[in-house]
């Protein structure tokens, strides 16, 4: 597809063409980055929810490339406490941006967002639905880290009914032939219409509620938070809190080359006794959000074709 | 028991083979009580096909594309009749369309289009048993989760 004025809204929107692209551009980003590319250019970072970690790579991203940001971090600051629609409001910042970056609470926002935009927007987390950029830069540390995407076996670890980051990569992943190993209690396990995609699109997955069990197959294990919020009842977070802590025991038990990725922030499902090992990949993962943006806003922008 | 009659009309549009428990939920989508023209409306009446069936017959109008997809969700045993001049014109069974706009809410509170009184739109995934996913939320719903506007 053509990216230039595009919306990158959903991971669904992406044929495996189009990720494979992204990706590349955002590995020529970071081998040689220009820093006039977006001169010129207006990005607006409305953060309707505070997320100071995806907000500072987006403005980053944008800033290290020569372009200028506007926008508010917190929805006090905006027209919005008044009740102006989510509507009304892109249709006003729409005039002051060349594109909008956008995290807001409710889900299928940054949808609409782009019905009412002109410009571009891209989704920084519509609630618990899409994350598109977190899913890109997650692709884009295991193909920095393996050369390749295809074929690969892939852990997911934690809180897989409720967790947006593992939805979105198995979605993604589901175009590059991934065997999945999907690792929870089964009170949050992966959610059967995912499970459904998967066998419609013939790859195989293998559920396991112990970690040992599979860990010697991973190429990569994708730990998530498990959250407090999720739990109705508190006794049933503290059972479930501790069940997936991964610490220098793991070791005996995985593959030399396994990778270790988390979204982060992390509670205490990593030991930092893990970090300076050599399958801890987790802080390079956050900091590839930049290339991965930046990619996306020169796309989008129209600045690389 | 004996057929019941139910008189021709010259022109307007006939439901038929319509499931009875839902013959009363067509009557609302189609907002018969407002209509001032020739309406009638039989329940339980004798079918080869199903047994018992309910028939609506409506003089001088035809349902909208909306009211046809509604019809289409909640009862999609019905037949469409389309009559002209006393002739059966066209003829077909209701059809689930591709996507669904604006005619159903989405089942999930959090969605933007129950936040902000949003028009809705769903993409049928699978129509029996139906499946569909919101174009916001993108969550999936189904049958059990359908609620009109
Ligand atoms: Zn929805």
């Amino acid at each position: 597809m053509r990216f230039k004025g595009k919306d990158i809204i959903s991971i669904r929107d992406l044929e495996k063409d189009d990720i494979l692209y992204i990706l590349d551009v955002a590995r020529k980003i970071e081998k040689s980055p220009d820093q006039d590319l977006l001169k010129g250019k207006v990005m607006a970072s409305l953060f309707f929810e505070p997320s100071t970690r995806t907000r500072l790579s987006f403005e980053s991203a944008m800033s290290l490339l020569g372009g200028k940001v506007v926008g508010f971090a917190e929805p006090g600051v905006s027209s919005l406490k008044k009740g102006e629609t989510l509507w009304d409001t892109i249709k006003m910042v729409d005039r002051y941006a060349d594109v909008i970056v956008m995290r807001h609470p409710v889900e299928g926002a940054a949808r609409i967002a782009s019905e009412a935009a002109n410009v571009p927007v891209i989704n920084g987390g519509d609630g618990s639905n899409q994350h598109p950029t977190q899913t890109l830069l997650d692709l884009y540390t295991i193909l920095k880290t393996k050369g390749t995407l295809e074929n690969l076996s892939v852990g997911m670890l934690g809180d897989l009914k409720y967790g947006r980051t593992v939805h979105s990569l198995c979605i993604a992943l589901s175009h590059f032939n991934t065997k999945f190993y999907f690792i929870s209690p089964d009170a949050l396990a992966m959610p059967r219409d995912y499970l459904k995609d998967l066998e419609r699109k013939g790859l195989s997955y293998t559920e396991e509620s112990d970690l040992i069990k599979v860990s010697k197959e991973l190429d990569i294990l994708y730990v998530t938070r498990i959250q407090k919020e999720r739990f109705p009842d508190p006794m049933e977070y503290k059972k479930y809190a501790g069940f997936y802590r991964l610490d220098k025991r793991i070791l005996s038990h995985i593959k030399k080359d396994m990778k270790i990725m988390h979204p982060l922030p992390r509670v205490d499902e990593i030991h930092p006794e893990l970090d300076s090992t050599e399958h801890a990949l987790y802080f390079d993962q956050a900091a590839n959000g930049i290339p991965v943006r930046q990619a996306l806003l020169s796309l989008v922008l129209g600045r690389i074709e | 028991m004996k057929e019941l009659k139910i008189s021709a009309i010259r022109e307007g549009a006939v439901i038929d083979h319509i499931s009875p428990e839902n013959a009363f939920k067509v009557v609302e989508i189609l907002n018969l009580k407002d209509k001032d023209d020739i309406v009638m409306v039989g329940v339980n009446l004798q079918s080869k096909k199903i047994g018992k069936k309910g028939v609506i017959k409506i003089g001088n109008s035809f349902p909208t594309k909306e009211e046809i997809d509604k019809i289409a969700l909640i009862a999609p045993e019905a037949n469409l009749n389309i009559i002209k001049d006393y002739n059966v014109i066209s003829k077909e069974r209701v059809k689930i369309p591709d996507v669904l706009e604006v005619i159903i809410r989405c089942a999930n509170p959090k969605c933007i289009t129950n936040a902000e009184n949003h028009k809705t739109k769903f993409y049928v995934l699978e129509k029996s048993p139906l499946r569909m996913r919101c174009h916001y939320c993108e969550r999936i719903m189904e049958a059990a989760d359908i609620e009109l506007v």
